[in-house]
């Protein structure tokens, strides 16, 4: 039973990962309709940008802040300057778009940085949680800040109005732009928050899975079938899946037997396969009823 | 559930419609590529014969996705499994039941059709992103299922199995090489014929018409489920052959050759080439084997961004891919006939 709780618990930590990276796909996703490949490639150079303040002496907390507001901009600047022009192209198209541009991203980090393993810092320290064995204080924080984030993006989108423009602007483009909403710019803006919040997941998982370029190979991954489980068209559900993921990845790692590590991908993924083929939309997703 | 109030994912069609007109080459032109591809192996090095055996093998291999995009709108990056079946299934009877090399590629076909059509079965409810997940992580256990201890003694586990390379039959005075690739250009032509039929018929409208608009299709009396499934079965045998193919062009298997950077340079080779434009996937297969050398040679640390950039200017100037050129040399050659 001990071993069964642990690993929940441990689950739920890596969990909180995987939901802040499902959240930031599931944010490009309701702007744009696709799945970002790269995402995880600009969690991990923002992250990289984080380190490099910190080495020039920036305290943490700064070096937080400012790698968010680069972030958000790089986010913004990546959508003008890339994928607007692609805006009118196939789906398909864009797609190669987004591989491509998970190359530049790491191949320019790997140059810049180089591939060796870093140490990069926790804000909460490494010490177990309340006295308890069972979680660090460094996980506690990760989930605590997964929880606020999507808190703050609820009431962003509930209560704001520029929630609601871009709300509006994802579901409906065509009424939103005769409204007045600027729709090309919500879909700029759904870029650098969803950068912004990527960053923040790489600056969370930087110390547990230690800072190199190809660092978010699998968490993204594991966000992507987060999201895609919890239902691509809802935050909440992108959170709830990306902690369900965690908790099962654990356990299957921990009780079938020949799973071991390298199989706990693909029974993950199977898994969410088989609630697909139950729940086509995810489990938290609108279903959306299409016409002939 | 009735057809009609079928829940999708998604709003839009995982595929764009393209133009029904154009899915092949003229004749003319056919023919031209046909007489360079058999004179040009007698003038060049073994190792660019090699290459040219390549990229007929990743062709064929992109082709057949494209029949399964293309054709009837499923996208799949679970290609790789497909290939690593086909490459491990040649092989496997080669080294293991000494068959010849030639007698295991109908089998390899008909192994990967039943899986690709087993495989299409559950997918069957899944679109879109969701079927892109579905195929993604069939791709990501390929290679483990291989590694696998109780399938060790015929698949070699982690060190793979070496493929013996044939020579040329009946005494004929060529290299292993060159008998390779006209074996494989015999191979290519055969499956393109296949495919180009295949869409001009009745099960290729089939396909198109799932692709452009699943109600309608059901609505007018196409099964839906067994045409999607037959697609899936399709493109897994053509893609198997040409798995057979590479595993025997290569010399070797192993588990870590078919990952899913191999589905993802698949997929890159469809865009590039045109989706939904047979010929086109050649195109496509040359750009995944020779850019990403070229890169390489450009700049050794920035090879990936180096990539990346040529990847975006072929996207940027022709988000069709290469059909869009063969459109446009179609329209200029009409005008010159014109004037």
């Amino acid at each position: 039973m001990e071993l069964f709780t642990n690993q929940v618990l441990a689950g739920i930590a890596t969990g909180a990962i995987y939901a802040c990276m499902a959240l930031a796909v599931v944010m490009i996703y309701q702007a744009i309709d696709h799945l970002n490949f790269a995402q995880g490639e600009m969690a991990m150079f923002s992250t990289f940008i984080s380190w490099q303040l910190m080495q020039w002496g920036v305290s943490y907390w700064a070096a937080f802040v400012i790698t968010l507001i680069f972030s958000f901009i790089a986010g913004i600047a990546i959508e003008r300057i890339l994928f607007k022009p692609l805006a009118k192209a196939p789906v398909l198209t864009n797609v190669a778009g987004f591989i491509a541009l998970y190359a530049i991203i790491n191949s320019s980090a790997g140059l810049l940085w180089d591939f060796t393993i870093k140490q990069y810092p926790t804000p909460f320290g490494s010490a177990p949680f309340l006295g308890s064995q069972l979680i660090s204080t460094h996980q506690a924080g990760m989930i605590g800040v997964t929880i606020l984030l999507l808190l703050g993006l609820y009431f962003f989108f509930q209560y704001t109005r520029i929630g609601l423009a871009m709300r509006a602007a994802a579901s409906v483009p065509e009424s939103a732009r005769l409204v007045g909403i600027n729709t090309s710019w919500m879909i700029a803006l759904g870029w650098g928050m969803a950068t912004a919040i990527g960053s923040i997941a790489g600056m969370l998982i930087a110390p547990v899975v230690f800072l190199e370029p190809n660092m978010m190979g699998g968490v993204l991954i594991y966000g992507f079938a987060a999201a895609v489980l919890g239902g691509l068209t809802s935050p909440f559900g992108a959170v709830v899946g990306g902690f369900l993921v965690g908790i099962f990845e654990n356990l299957a790692g921990t009780y079938i037997p020949g799973v071991g590590n390298e199989l706990k991908l693909p029974i993950a993924l199977a898994l969410i396969i088989s609630v697909l083929v139950v729940k086509p939309a995810g489990l938290f997703g609108r279903h959306i009823v299409k016409r002939v | 559930m009735s057809a009609a109030e079928e829940v999708v994912a998604e709003g839009h069609q995982a595929v764009e419609a393209v133009p029904k007109r154009a899915m092949t080459l003229g004749t003319g032109t056919s023919l031209v590529v046909l007489a360079a591809l058999l004179i040009v192996p007698v003038f060049v090095k073994n190792f660019i014969i090699f290459q040219m055996t390549m990229l007929l093998i990743y062709g064929l291999a992109v082709l057949a996705l494209n029949i399964l995009t293309g054709g009837s709108g499923q996208f799949s990056l679970g290609q790789s499994a497909f290939y690593a079946v086909g490459a491990y299934t040649s092989a496997v009877l080669m080294e293991h039941a000494n068959i010849n090399y030639a007698l295991t590629i109908p089998v390899s076909a008909v192994v990967c059709f039943g899986f690709g059509y087993l495989f299409g079965k559950p997918a069957l409810r899944l679109s879109g992103v969701y079927l892109a997940l579905a195929t993604f992580a069939l791709a990501t256990a390929m290679p483990q299922l291989l590694k696998l201890n109780f399938l060790e003694h015929w698949t070699g586990g982690v060190q793979g199995l070496v493929v013996t390379k044939p020579d040329a039959p009946f005494g004929l005075p060529m290299s292993q090489d060159m008998w390779l690739y006209y074996f494989t250009l015999l191979v290519t032509i055969a499956i393109y014929i296949f495919s180009v039929n295949l869409l001009r018929s009745r099960s290729g409208r089939a396909f198109m018409a799932i692709r452009d608009n699943e109600i309608a299709a059901s609505s007018m009396g196409v099964n839906v489920a067994l045409y999607k499934t037959l697609a899936f079965g399709v493109s897994a045998a053509i893609t198997g052959v040409a798995g057979s193919l590479g595993a025997i062009a290569v010399q070797f298997v192993a588990p870590d050759s078919y990952t899913i950077t191999l589905a993802i340079s698949l997929f890159l080779g469809m865009v590039v080439g045109g989706v939904g434009w047979l010929p086109g996937s050649f195109v496509g297969a040359a750009f995944i084997i020779f850019v990403p050398n070229m890169a390489e040679s450009i700049s050794k640390g920035l090879s990936g961004a180096v990539f990346g950039v040529l990847l975006f200017l072929v996207i940027y100037l022709v988000p069709h891919g290469a059909r869009q050129i063969a459109i446009l040399g179609q329209q200029l050659a009409g005008k010159l006939r014109k004037n």
